[in-house]
């Protein structure tokens, strides 16, 4: 098996034994703020797709990749090292609510071609601070290990090999559009997530590849483990397999509240640690209101215990947020 | 040394610094070279579990879980999975299966090993499980290539695997053909394939001996000395295999069998191998295998003599069948006065313990000696045993018994000698806080703690803060320990902990009991008590290393994990605070449940008024018995009866269910208690979230009023804000119903009884008593609600219920009792005591705590409508509070006080 040497890999390697890298923050909430309508979803490709596509973010990199690639400059402007594609739920399976599962390809790839168009144009700005893209892969709308039904804890609606399926295209379009790094994210079930990785682990050997791939998963309560109940160290056992660049936690939790799990990846992982985190917890309104300066106060404590290695923000979190952080780590 | 010619030193593991092999379920396992031997479940096989293949083809997936379950608490950290029947679809099966277990967390949280001869199958496995397993087996018996796609594959979805010793010639059966094929399989996985070496797990291939022929006279010591070379040779690699297998000529003589395997398994350890699949059951302890059935054993095993099958054969005969048994059992009166001695603490013989002692005490020059030599090593291996799991509760007890004996016996001559008290471990305080009355589990913690040599100083039940302070003092213990089964107790203990605080004590707090939690504790009585560390200990079994670390110096280390693990849970509790989703009162009550009354819904009663009962048949009583409550608390895990036929703690179960049958005879027999009730129902109508009860069907005079409480989470659609009220007709609705309610009590007469126990030293038969009583007042209950149902209210006449039909509460209408979730405010209970006049009727008096005494007593309220269900309040909110405790004429502060564990602010 053996696999093409890429420079990149070697140097965001050699990097992270160096430095801190900064990840971006969130895709959702900035796209808020374009008050983007229907048509804008629609563009020119899709105007007489048969249902509504409002709210389907990751068609924007088709129907409006100034609005995306404008976003993740947003990001790099902020200090961003890293910036992810806008892909988190471009599978076949979450798309096909929006009866859009045959576009899925595309979609990645001009995910990762815009993000990758951002990334050269500030590196060659800033040639000692080279920009990565991170082709995020989201947990789909499906778990592989739970019931969606209370009486029948047997049933399952999707499958692996669905899933293997549904990942090894997002994985084919990230790949092939540029993207420099796979961001297995928010996993949920861990069992999705083994999918994700076996998907990759193929289609990298077909394309013969080998690009590093990042591992996030989410602790979804106070109890410390994943929604499928696997405790922090049992989630690392189960993916190392993969020999990850990194293990990491992202979204649901605050920073505050993630510390304590990152210290055991710290402690029984060898990969690198990542962490990003939502901007505090939601509130009534389902909003978040954590400010740059909460966030970074927390984010602080993780760089004077040295628990990360790749730190950005998820859900709520905004430019403004990432370079808050950026401060925070550049000043270290 | 070694079995192996080449190896005389003890095994040295060849790790070459490579990581451990961590596997997981819902939680991790790691293997380090330190680990002990990692036991793997083996009931979950359709080809070794006749029990397992009937459910798996009857489809009874349901109990099949059951197996597994039990093995887990049985103690064993992976389950083996084998669906490999010519009768089942093995593939279907095992898919099914593997889904199922994803969804009990209680068996998911172990690893899996999926185990087939067919690929697809293990493939199908390796699709449905979200932890790193292990997958058994795959071996080089179809040529390399197919090897290599096939452990690439492995590696792919994220496993470690078996290897069997395996070729395309056939199976290893010897020790070069062991070494050289495992050799290749390492090489090939390492060298070509990528397969992490920790990850690799040899099955030798464990073959039976005795068989008669000549080629299986060193299948065993063949295996001992490939297991030793691979782990000398083969970095990073395991051995493991199917134990069972070597003792096969020998089925149906189990003293056999568990001997070769305890005896199997002690040399294979030995030689390196760290996994394997046991059926723990069947397994001896290696120093209780009988010396001459050892040698007989070992002689086959390691090959030591040419006739050693005849000779283990012949032997056999002897020690099958049960005429041999009772014979044998006296064995051990042959063995030196220390090894009786050991022999007795172990297994809890009383019989002979005053002459031991009395021979033993002739060897040494003084007295204690006798207690911290032989005596303290017996109860060491006592100590040893329940630690690794290998003793249960019910047997330390009964150690323990055997213990305090001895040293009754001896403290005369002590004292003769004038000698300074035995040195013990620390000195522990242990007491039931004031106004409680539950004393069964801070008994069992003392038991234990004393078999652990410290001191344990017992204020009993009911105990002041002040009491417990100035003992403290005045007798300078190392750590004080309190126990409480009911929910006021919370506070008594929070009291406590204010005080120890102001009176600038600093040595340990342990909380323990029925109610009491780790987060209560963090939460709430923690941060009172600054000065020293408070311990939440779960139960019995925990209280010696909570204790033993506490009290070491290892105590820092023990108490910065103690206090992050607590702050943690503030921290989370806060959160979880924050996030509660709670309405309004007047919310709540509009969303009331709703009946819709009408006469039709209301059966009017037999008879109005009370009726109480005296000396009623114990008898009858004891056929109402739950057994599954009394197995919990002697901590045992198990649903009663299945918990008697249990793999792991079966036999204790039977044993303890024998001792305890026959002590009820006794107590029947010999009427040691007894058992007085009341009952009383009225006419009555819901006003608000108040039940008015009245005189009279004229509803004209109020006798008294019911307070009950609402929940007050958010529901979804269609779900109702439960309060008690809802189950009985508005005033406004002009319908006429009902209200019952009962105070039943088992436990007067025992102190006796208890007394002339604990002058024995007889705590295992006290606990017993306790425990017993407890179960008939739990079974008054039950009756006396079956005779309400169908002759004094006489709502459901015809009704037809076996005792386990009662136990899952099949009949119509509830009894829920003040103190308990649908109804956590104990200050309802004097309400009741004065409408029924319960404590004139039955003797029962309540604390100050609203605890009942005796404490074997039950009470509560009968609701008749077949609607009417149990329910937990939850947390509610202080509108509610304010308006209660309104209602009730109380203090808002004293409502807060007495629902503390309610509130949600």
């Amino acid at each position: 098996m053996l696999k093409v040497i890429d420079l990149n890999i070697m140097d965001i390697r050699e990097i992270l034994k160096e430095r801190i890298l900064v990840l971006d923050g969130a895709m959702g909430t900035m796209i808020q703020r374009y008050n983007l309508q229907e048509d804008d979803f629609r563009g020119d490709r899709f105007k007489d797709h048969q249902s509504p596509l409002k709210g389907n973010n990751d068609l924007l990199s088709i129907t409006r990749p100034d609005v995306i690639k404008e976003i993740h400059a947003q990001y790099f402007e902020a200090g961003s090292d890293i910036i992810e594609t806008n892909s988190f739920g471009s599978t076949s399976i979450a798309q096909d609510d929006y009866d859009l599962a045959h576009v899925v390809y595309d979609m990645n790839y001009a995910s990762a071609k815009i993000a990758k168009e951002a990334a050269v144009e500030y590196t060659q700005k800033n040639p000692k601070k080279p920009r990565f893209v991170a082709g995020s892969m989201g947990p789909t709308t499906k778990l592989a290990s739970m019931s969606p039904d209370v009486n029948d804890p047997g049933f399952r609606n999707v499958s692996f090999e669905e899933l293997v399926a549904a990942f090894k295209e997002q994985a084919k379009g990230l790949i092939e559009g540029g993207a420099d790094l796979l961001l297995v994210e928010t996993i949920t079930d861990t069992l999705n997530a083994k999918a994700a990785l076996f998907a990759i682990d193929e289609i990298q050997e077909e394309l013969n590849t080998n690009l590093p791939v990042m591992i996030s998963g989410t602790i979804t309560d106070a109890s410390g483990r994943t929604l499928s109940g696997q405790t922090t160290e049992a989630f690392i056992v189960s993916v190392e397999h993969s020999n990850p660049l990194t293990i990491g936690l992202n979204c649901a939790l605050g920073a505050s509240a993630l510390r304590p799990y990152l210290q055991v990846i710290k402690n029984k992982s060898n990969a690198f640690v990542s962490a990003h985190p939502n901007a505090g917890l939601p509130n009534e309104m389902g909003e978040y209101d954590e400010t740059p300066e909460q966030m970074a106060a927390q984010i602080k404590v993780f760089l004077d215990e040295g628990l990360v290695n790749i730190v950005g923000g998820c859900c709520g979190t905004t430019p403004e947020h990432v370079r808050a952080i950026a401060e925070l780590v550049n000043s270290q | 040394m070694s079995l192996h010619p080449n190896y005389t030193r003890p095994y040295q593991y060849k790790w070459n610094n490579l990581p451990y092999l961590r596997l997981s379920g819902l939680e991790p396992l790691t293997v380090t070279p330190d680990s002990n031997f990692v036991n793997i479940g083996e009931r979950t096989n359709v080809a070794g579990s006749k029990k397992f293949l009937r459910l798996i083809k009857e489809q009874n997936f349901e109990e099949a879980l059951s197996v597994a379950r039990e093995q887990v608490e049985g103690g064993a950290q992976i389950i083996d999975i084998n669906m490999d029947d010519g009768l089942i679809d093995g593939k279907e099966s095992m898919v099914a299966f593997l889904k199922l277990v994803a969804s009990e967390p209680d068996i998911a949280r172990v690893p899996i090993m999926i185990d087939s001869s067919k690929w697809e199958i293990i493939e199908a496995g390796l699709k449905n499980v979200q932890g790193k397993c292990i997958v058994n087996s795959i071996s080089l018996k179809e040529g390399e290539e197919l090897f290599i796609q096939q452990a690439k594959t492995i590696l792919r979805y994220g496993a470690a695997v078996i290897v069997m010793a395996f070729d395309e010639t056939g199976q290893a059966d010897s020790y070069d053909r062991r070494i050289e094929i495992c050799k290749r399989s390492y090489d090939v996985l390492v060298d070509k394939v990528g397969f992490p070496p920790q990850d690799i797990i040899f099955d030798p291939n464990i073959f039976p001996v005795a068989t008669g022929m000549e080629e299986h006279r060193k299948n065993a010591l063949d295996f001992f000395q490939a297991t030793r070379w691979i782990r000398e040779n083969l970095p990073g690699a395991h051995v493991s295999g199917g134990v069972s297998n070597v003792s096969f000529s020998f089925r149906g003589n189990n003293k056999v069998r568990e001997a070769m395997h305890s005896s199997f398994l002690y040399h294979a350890i030995k030689e390196g191998m760290d996994m394997g699949i046991v059926n723990p059951s069947m397994l001896e302890v290696y120093d209780d295998i009988p010396k001459d059935l050892l040698e007989y054993v070992e002689d086959v095993l390691l090959d030591r003599r040419d006739d050693a099958t005849e000779r283990l054969l012949e032997f056999a005969e002897t020690v099958k069948g049960d005429s041999t048994k009772e014979v044998k059992t006296l064995e051990w009166r042959n063995e030196p006065v220390e090894k009786r001695l050991e022999h007795a603490l172990v297994k809890g013989i009383v019989d002979f313990i005053e002459e031991d002692t009395e021979e033993v005490r002739h060897k040494f020059d003084k007295t204690l000696k006798v207690i911290e030599g032989p005596l303290m090593d017996g109860m060491n291996v006592v100590g040893d045993l329940f630690g690794a799991g290998k003793m249960f509760l019910p047997q330390v007890v009964k150690s323990a018994r055997v213990m305090k004996k001895a040293v009754a016996y001896l403290l005369p001559f002590l004292e003769a000698e004038k000698e300074e008290g035995q040195k013990s471990a620390g000195k522990i305080l242990l007491a039931t806080v004031k106004g409680d009355v539950h004393d069964i589990g801070k008994n069992i913690v003392g038991v234990v703690l004393a078999c652990n040599n410290y001191e344990i100083i017992d204020l009993g039940v009911m105990v002041s803060a002040e009491k417990i302070l100035a003992t403290a003092k005045e007798q300078d213990v190392q750590a004080i320990g309190l126990s409480g089964l009911i929910t006021p107790s919370l506070d008594e203990m929070v009291h406590v902990a204010k005080e120890m605080e102001q009176q600038e004590f600093n040595i340990p707090l342990l909380i323990g009991g029925a109610t009491t939690s780790k987060v209560h504790t963090a939460v709430k009585i923690d941060q009172n008590y600054t000065k020293g560390q408070t311990v939440h200990v779960l139960d019995a079994s925990k209280s010696v290393p909570v204790v033993s670390s506490l009290l070491s110096s290892e105590k820092e280390n023990f108490v910065r994990t103690i206090k992050d693990d607590y702050q943690k849970l503030r921290e989370n509790h806060a959160l979880r605070q924050g996030q509660k989703n709670l309405i309004s009162i007047e919310e709540a009550r509009s969303n009331r449940f709703k009946i819709d009354w009408g006469p039709q819904e209301v059966h009017k009663p037999e008879f109005i008024g009370t009726k109480h009962f005296d000396n009623y048949s114990l008898k009858e009583l004891s056929k109402y018995i739950d057994w599954t409550p009394f197995f919990s608390t002697w901590e045992l895990k198990g649903k009663y009866p299945a918990i008697l036929e249990d793999e792991v703690v079966g036999v204790e179960a039977k044993k303890l269910f024998n001792d305890a049958q026959s002590l009820l005879q006794r107590i029947i027999d010999e009427n040691w208690l007894e058992a007085k009730a009341v009952i009383g129902i009225y006419p009555a109508n819901g006003v608000g979230d108040d039940i008015e009860v009245y005189a009279d069907d004229s509803r004209e005079k109020i006798l008294t009023t019911f307070h009950t409480l609402r929940q007050q989470q958010k529901k979804a659609a269609n779900v109702a804000n439960f309060a008690l009220a809802d189950f009985i007709a508005p005033k406004d609705s002009g319908v006429k119903d009902y209200i019952g309610g009962f105070v039943v009590t088992a436990g007067h007469g025992i102190k006796k009884h208890l007394e002339k126990f604990e002058a024995d030293h007889d705590d295992y038969n006290s606990i017993m008593v306790k425990a017993l009583a407890d179960r008939l007042a739990e079974a008054f209950a039950e009756l006396m609600h079956e005779r309400v149902r169908k002759e004094f209210w006489s709502y459901a006449k015809e009704e037809q219920l076996e005792n386990e039909q009662l136990i899952r509460e099949k009949y119509q209408g509830i009894r829920p009792a003040p103190g308990y979730p649908a109804c956590p405010d104990h200050t309802e209970k004097p309400i009741l005591f004065s409408l029924l006049n319960a404590t004139e009727h039955t003797g029962v008096k309540l604390t100050e705590s609203m605890a009942m005494w005796p404490a074997a007593s039950v009470s509560g309220l009968y609701f008749a409508h077949p609607e009417s269900r149990y329910f937990g309040l939850g947390q509610i909110k202080k509108d509610q509070v304010e308006d209660y405790a309104n209602r009730k004429g109380m203090e808002v502060k004293d409502v807060e006080r007495w629902l503390s564990s309610n509130l949600a602010y």
